[in-house]
């Protein structure tokens, strides 16, 4: 309480800003929560009650431990605080048990360890510059990055309402970034392994982090018209990397190679066979590519082009058979998402540009393996919104790519919370956030020219009559019974344009960017 | 203005905590035969929906006046039937005759929590987004940070769309009529206010600063000009607006008088249940509810009341301004609520003393939530740990009059200071002992008993404190600071 009156009396903007951020997650406690929940649940019994040797082989439930070892650590020790809120949680056999205790437990351990999201967000304030517009506190770039990562309409909604723990999980990735932005080159690369051993989809990432250590850490120094030089190569630091990866990952698989018990952990890991279990698709390309392909053969059976038994019912689960256009297996759609992401790691390697050309090929890794990737969630767009922001405050362009990326990608999550008393706060929260990013970029940026052109505008104010659409008006028509997935298809391919088109736009700026020599110090 | 997204932000921020805040629980739930104030304001739909308006008001084998009557004024009662012609299309179960009673279901409390929502939108928020436009000679940083910390209320918010109740409906009403009158739009502002009235009864407790206010702007303009034309329009809004209202209960005499007996119970006692009063407190001493008789109570509660707030209302009368309209409204509204006849707990709407209340309903992890984050907005705002100077705290004139007596009165700012932080201490302290212990088995009311003691010393203390400001208030009102 004392910490709390110091802090707001000395008029600290930052802890007033996390502080009602974390007074609404506590006011979203009795929200609706999805399956996810009871997967939590179901981790911290299974790493409460039972041996290690147990935990990727237990299948009571079907929500099997499919996170790696850190992760399974993590539960590990919060079952340990679990067990004097409500001891029957921990019991492997209490199938959807969510007592009000449970549910208090679990939503304060999302909250409490969104306090690491907290403090990298402070660290990637100190680090990032952007112009000075005006004096006042809520024209500060600083300001507008912290109000933008830490009332992140995407990351309240999928951690504290339908319930996850990305909110400590991007908080090591943004704190890696920092150091990375303050040249502590090692604490970066150790922060992201780490991370990679919490969850392995920071892996779409990866080769972004892999390529920028190897290329402007490891060759200490370049030619004066930026290209390589190969006899600055450090083996030192080199080898510093690798036995950080090594030992970190060591200390995560070490118990499970010691038990044989590698490739049942990796099954888990990367479960290739199992199919889509929601009949939404992420707004990616193939979401693009489902619908093209449903819309021919809909003009098919009208021109009597196809045979009708050979179509499918109409649904919008998964299908590995397309109907008109040529099948894609998912080996094909890995080619394709390495593919999309090489332009850029070829970009870094050719034309460092420091840890700003490293953020960038972040992004565009994230939102290349969003868009390609086979099986993907729609919930991995916050893993291109987020280090995002951070550009957002610094460039005009990237500004108006972010205000895209993010008013589509978020738009995109409505579906994720379909019952009744949490409409108005999707709505309120989605408006907030929108709101506040578009007006305050648009004032950051008011001496340049406007953010958006007339036919981006037109398609963001798009998704407020889609909007109505979908929630209030097709309920009460007809077609509800016979094609209830319509929304949600409309929702995925409307977002998937949006998407599309902001990759596309940010791919074209990271390509036509000139090199290091040319352009501004950081 | 410029920064209208920012306000619009602060609006919207205003509008989530409400909804989340309405997830929760509502007064009464599953808890029959009597529920709580939800069911009463379902039952109201049902009512004023099924019955002809000639029996809205009066006992008969319809309408059993001990469940739940109708005790609020005519506007009220056309809200529930406007409400219940919504719920007539959506579910007429809701509202059916008889077998409605204690109806409970997640798709009805969804529609109750909207029709709150709606009304707030509609009445409440717009009014205090004006009033904060409206303010003068303050920046727009400020008009915004005022805005976020009158929308975060807590007690308002928790009363409303936790326990369940429509104050936002009255109190927007209210808050039209002070900016009306504020802003010289008198006759706009006086019908507002009579809308407030005839909505809920406990608006009467302004009506007094109200009519004072306008009297003196009357008395100003010249009785013998403007003064008395502007006095006769007055009159003719006030008597306009009563006669729309009550127009179907004016056809009889016994109509008027039955809705009047509902409105003001002056059959039941001085006070009911613990409330932070001074007759309840000083009953804790004396138990003056059981010596005195009824009409001896009514009449003290009467004297002490008009005693009290007689001095800021004369001034009001002779020097009407606008800032001391605003302290007289405050320190009236706390002399009725101290003083009067028959006072609810809820009249005051401040959150620490409606604590066994929220209790009841189990919104402690909401009142906790919004409590704290009204604290955080209103310290950040306007850091009001440092302006605690004499000039800051509208005591300049007092403290210098009182040291023409007593020269070494320089302290005034430190006391108050003192007083501030023994009293959020014992507030937290007792509200945590409320939490968290069980009373002694003798002594089964003693923390609620104790939170209305303390309470009423603080209210005790602040209307001492807004009527010295109000008094002393000297002519130089331009020099000082305003505060909102």
């Amino acid at each position: 309480m004392a910490a709390l009156t110091i802090a707001a009396g000395t008029g600290n903007w930052f802890s007033a800003l996390a502080l009602g951020v974390t007074l609404l997650k506590c006011l979203l406690i009795p929200t609706y929560h999805s399956t996810d929940f009871e997967v939590h649940r179901n981790w911290l019994a299974i790493t409460h009650s039972l041996p290690i040797s147990q935990w990727y082989y237990e299948a009571t439930s079907e929500w099997t431990l499919d996170y790696p070892p850190f992760f399974a650590w993590f539960e590990y020790i919060l079952s340990h605080v679990a067990k004097y809120f409500d001891q029957e949680m921990l019991n492997v056999h209490n199938l959807n048990y969510s007592s009000s205790r449970t549910l208090l437990f679990q939503r304060f351990s999302v909250i409490f360890t969104d306090t690491l999201f907290v403090y990298a967000v402070h660290e990637c304030c100190k680090c990032i510059g952007g112009k000075k517009v005006g004096k006042e506190l809520t024209e500060k770039p600083k300001f507008i990055l912290s109000v933008l990562l830490l009332w992140n309409f995407g990351l309240l909604i999928v951690d504290h309402i339908h319930f996850q723990y990305n909110g400590f999980l991007f908080g090591l990735m943004l704190l890696s970034i920092a150091r990375l932005f303050q040249k502590r080159h090692m604490e970066g690369a150790f922060l992201f392994a780490v991370l990679l051993h919490f969850k392995h989809i920071y892996l779409y990432v990866a080769p972004a982090y892999g390529v920028y250590l190897l290329r402007s850490y490891c060759f200490t120094a370049n030619r004066p018209d930026g290209s390589i030089r190969w006899n600055s190569f450090s083996f030192v630091r080199f080898i510093s990397l690798g036995l950080v990866v090594f030992l970190i990952s060591a200390l995560s698989l070490g118990p499970f190679l010691a038990l044989n018990q590698l490739p049942q952990v990796f099954s888990r890991l990367f479960p290739f066979k199992r199919g889509l279990c929601h009949a939404y698709w992420a707004p990616n390309f193939w979401a693009l590519y489902n619908a093209l392909d449903k819309v021919l053969s809909v003009i098919g059976l009208k021109l009597k082009f196809l045979d009708p038994n050979k179509i499918p019912k109409a649904s919008m689960k998964v299908q590995f058979q397309h109907t008109v256009l040529p099948s894609v297996t998912p080996w094909q759609r890995l080619y394709a998402q390495l593919i999309a992401i090489l332009p850029s790691i070829f970009c870094l390697w050719f034309k460092p540009q420091g840890p700003r050309g490293f953020l960038r090929c972040l992004i565009l890794c994230a939102l290349s393996s969003f868009m390609f990737g086979w099986h993907v969630h729609e919930k991995a767009i916050l893993l291109a919104i987020l280090p995002m922001s951070l550009l957002s405050v610094g460039k005009a362009g990237d500004a108006s790519v972010f205000l895209i990326l993010t008013t589509t990608g978020h738009y995109s999550l409505f579906p994720l919370l379909f019952t009744a008393p949490e409409l108005p706060i999707k709505i309120l929260l989605m408006l907030l956030f929108t709101i506040y990013s578009i007006s305050s970029l648009k004032t950051l940026f008011r001496k340049e020219k406007p953010l958006f052109n007339w036919m981006e505008t037109f398609y963001l104010l798009g998704l407020g009559p889609l909007e109505v659409c979908c929630e209030f008006v097709f309920p009460l028509t007809s077609w509800k019974l016979k094609y209830p997935f319509i929304p949600l298809l409309l929702t995925s391919v409307y977002c998937a344009l949006g998407i599309t088109y902001a990759w596309f736009k940010l791919y074209v700026s990271v390509l036509i960017d000139p090199p290091i020599g040319k352009t501004k110090k950081q | 203005m410029e920064k209208w997204y920012l306000m619009t932000t602060v609006v919207l921020i205003g509008l989530t905590v409400r909804w989340t805040v309405s997830l929760n629980s509502y007064s009464g739930a599953g808890k029959p035969p009597m529920f709580g104030d939800y069911e009463a304001q379902r039952h109201w739909q049902e009512i004023t929906f099924n019955l002809p308006v000639k029996q809205w008001y009066f006992n008969s084998s319809d309408n059993n006046l001990q469940y739940w009557g109708l005790d609020y004024p005519p506007l009220t009662a056309y809200h529930s039937l406007l409400c219940a012609y919504v719920a007539k299309f959506i579910n007429p179960d809701w509202i059916a005759l008889h077998t409605s009673r204690g109806y409970e279901s997640q798709a009805h409390k969804l529609f109750m929590r909207t029709t709150v929502l709606i009304a707030d939108l509609l009445i409440y928020i717009p009014a205090v987004v004006l009033y904060c436009c409206c303010l003068k000679e303050i920046s727009t940083k400020k008009k915004i940070a005022n805005a976020l910390c009158i929308l975060l209320y807590p007690g308002l918010i928790l009363i409303d769309y936790g326990h369940f109740q429509y104050n936002s409906v009255s109190l927007g009403f209210a808050l039209w009529g002070v900016l009306g009158v504020s802003c010289d739009w008198d006759l706009l502002g006086s019908l507002a206010f009579c809308l407030a009235i005839n909505y809920k009864q406990m608006e009467l407790y302004h009506s007094l600063p109200f009519f004072c206010f306008l009297l003196g702007k009357c008395f100003k303009k010249g009785l013998k000009g403007k003064g008395f034309v502007l006095l006769v329009k007055l009159a003719c809004t006030v008597v306009a607006s009563f006669i729309l209202c009550w127009l179907p209960f004016f056809t009889e005499g016994e109509q008027t008088l039955q809705v009047l007996r509902r409105l003001f119970p002056v059959d039941r006692g001085l006070f009911e249940d613990k409330v932070a009063n001074i007759w309840c407190s000083f009953n804790v001493l004396l138990k003056i509810k059981d010596i005195l008789p009824r009409h001896i109570q009514l009449i003290m509660s009467f004297c002490f009341t008009f005693l009290s707030l007689l001095p800021a209302c004369i001034k009001l009368i002779l020097q009407p301004s606008s800032k001391g309209f605003k302290f007289t409204l405050v320190s009236c509204a706390l002399s009725f609520f101290l003083f009067s006849f028959q006072v609810h707990e809820k009249s005051i709407l401040l959150v620490s003393f409606m604590l066994p209340l929220l209790l009841k309903d189990e919104l402690l992890m909401p009142s906790v939530v919004t409590t704290m984050a009204f604290f955080i907005a209103c310290v950040t705002s306007f850091s009001i740990f440092e302006k605690t100077s004499e000039e800051e705290l509208q005591l300049k004139s007092f403290s210098i009059s009182v040291r023409t007596y007593l020269p070494c009165f320089t302290f005034l700012s430190r006391i108050i200071q003192y007083l501030f932080l023994i009293s959020v201490i014992t507030m937290v302290l007792l509200t945590l002992m409320t939490v968290t212990l069980d009373p002694p088995q003798k002594l089964p009311d003693l923390f609620s008993v104790l939170v209305c003691f303390v309470s009423c010393l603080n209210f005790l203390f602040f209307l001492v404190y807004f009527n010295i400001i109000i008094m002393w208030d000297s002519k130089n009102g331009r020099n000082q600071k305003k505060i909102s």
